[in-house]
């Protein structure tokens, strides 16, 4: 065990499961599936000739429909009152942060400028 | 390729946050190289969600490799079982991508050297970034944010992921939809965002035609 959070977990509802083991599980399922998903069709080719458009169809849009579904409840909370909503750091952050990723396509621009106008609301406007 | 720099650091950060320990966080970066699934199995062992949550969340996010194995599974269709099992591993957005693109500019490649030389490449700087991102993220106040940038990472992969109508639509309705889904038990929200937001796509596009 290495420090109070893992022994939290330990106590919680994972049924006398060590927080590790509990990780460690996690992480072997995760891993086993997603190599998986990643041989399926590598391994596949050769017994079949094409892959159906009933597969590949609806897969084109897990990508946006994930990541969406990820990160908007991250940074938009709905409050009692609009000016609430709007007037969140995490929100204001985001919607800066969503247009250096539009305008240049770039992880690090928008990790950079996403956490600088974080700091700068938290920090200076807001406190 | 530098682009994973930043999401690997966080993905040793966000690791940390969650109260994973070195050897656990670099064994999620080896077993399961994948960075938006281990971002959101890490968020949710943080918050103590149940296993079957974690697990069910990260395994739907890279259902998309899928896709890619279907893509890229006729470039590598003459090489051998284990050669192909090998290839299998390494593959991510980014090396499917660059593979694909260069496969089609400059067909008298060969396939499985420019795709692992890249896949190989990218999974050298993804343990690398990962433990940096463990060693910085201990060091770090709460106070700092830091794992604000785990919803940074997704907006960045999720903005160019929304290229035409059809895509647009799917992250639109996703996103509406888990925000007014987030109050829902067991993480659903996601899981009812993104449905939402696949048949939204797939209805896009057959109107279109």
């Amino acid at each position: 065990m290495t420090g109070a959070p893992l022994g939290a977990l330990t106590l919680g509802q994972s049924g006398g499961l060590g927080a590790s083991a509990r990780v460690w599980i996690a992480i072997l399922l995760i891993g086993v599936a997603t190599y998986g998903f990643r041989l399926s069709f590598i391994h596949l080719f050769g017994r079949i000739d094409e892959v159906p458009a009933r597969i590949t169809r609806p897969l084109r849009y897990v990508p946006p429909a994930v990541l969406a579904a990820l990160v908007l409840p991250d940074l938009v909370t709905l409050r009692p009152s609009v000016a609430a909503t709007l007037l969140d750091d995490r929100l204001i952050a985001g919607a800066v942060a969503g247009v250096v990723a539009w305008r240049t396509e770039n992880v690090f621009a928008t990790i950079a400028v996403g956490m600088a106008t974080l700091w700068l609301f938290r920090f200076v406007v807001f406190a | 390729m530098l682009g994973i720099v930043p999401f690997a650091l966080v993905a040793g950060i966000a690791a940390v946050d969650a109260g994973l320990g070195l050897a656990e966080a670099v064994g999620m970066s080896v077993i399961v190289f994948a960075g938006a699934s281990q971002l959101a199995a890490l968020d949710l062992l943080g918050s103590n969600a149940p296993l079957a949550v974690v697990v069910g969340t990260a395994v739907v996010i890279n259902v998309r490799m899928v896709m890619y194995s279907a893509s890229i599974a006729p470039y590598f269709a003459d090489y051998g079982r284990r050669l192909r099992a090998g290839l299998a591993y390494v593959l991510t957005d980014q090396a499917y991508a660059i593979s694909v693109a260069e496969f089609e500019e400059n067909p008298g490649r060969s396939h499985w050297r420019y795709y692992l030389g890249a896949g190989a490449s990218l999974w050298v700087v993804w343990q690398i970034g990962t433990v940096v991102g463990v060693v910085v993220g201990a060091g770090v106040p709460d106070a700092w944010g830091l794992t604000f940038a785990v919803p940074l990472v997704f907006l960045a992969l999720l903005v160019p992921a929304m290229k035409d109508r059809p895509t647009t639509a799917a992250g639109v309705a996703a996103g509406a939809v888990a925000v007014v889904a987030a109050g829902l038990p067991l993480n659903l929200g996601l899981l009812v965002g993104a449905v939402t937001g696949i048949l939204v796509g797939l209805v896009t596009e057959a109107r279109e035609r």
